[in-house]
């Protein structure tokens, strides 16, 4: 099936869960990462039971914050 | 280096010192040439925290800027946020969340108002290290 993260268009296998796409994606601190599909944003706690499907829009969000 | 235009910094200034007294953040975006930052846009987001020590990005606000990059041919380049009470340099804290060595953070420290002083920096651990940040007209 085909997906579109972050801006790009890419070719997944069918089922894939979000969980699976962020080790694809070698995504950096998966920890701070918030996801959208289709500008819903996914729990954290949802990753691996949430399955993507044909033509969805996947951002990876990274946390942004600090003090001073 | 980093090169930022006098109006995006007054930009940032002007929305730092509205937000006061707490912390300021947004994001910055642009184009790299020849190894080179060029921010062509600057992002004022809201700090959920409301605090006047910390701050975090509105998510919704960040996905929404992070389209309107994409839409303009920008990259990403990195955040800005102000410190109202201390000085433009990277707190413990914001090391700590500092996750991409690759990122600008840029700091606006309000701690002399009469002076603002705007520094940009690369973060990579506990290291922080000083940017050439230029502004101009």
């Amino acid at each position: 099936m085909k997906i579109t993260v972050a801006g790009v268009n890419k070719e997944v296998a069918d089922n894939l869960t979000v969980a699976q796409l962020v080790i694809d994606e070698k995504v950096e601190t998966p920890e701070y990462v918030t996801v959208t599909i289709n500008d819903e944003f996914v729990e954290s706690g949802a990753f691996e039971s949430t399955t993507l499907k044909d033509g969805d829009v996947v951002e990876f969000l990274y946390f942004m914050g600090g003090g001073q | 280096m980093i090169k930022l235009s006098k109006s995006d910094y007054e930009k940032i200034l002007a929305h730092a010192e509205k937000e006061l007294p707490n912390e300021a953040c947004g994001l910055i975006a642009g184009t790299v040439e020849n190894g080179d930052k060029i921010i062509k846009e600057v992002y004022l987001l809201t700090n959920i925290d409301h605090s006047n020590e910390h701050f975090t990005l509105d998510p919704k606000e960040q996905l929404a800027a992070i389209k309107d990059m994409r839409s303009k041919g920008y990259v990403p380049l990195g955040n800005w946020h102000s410190h109202p009470e201390s000085p433009s340099r990277p707190s413990e804290e914001d090391k700590r969340l500092a996750y991409d060595s690759k990122a600008s953070y840029m700091i606006l420290s309000l701690m002399n108002r009469a002076e603002p002083v705007l520094n940009s920096f690369k973060i990579t651990g506990d290291t922080a290290k000083k940017e050439e940040l230029i502004i101009e007209d």
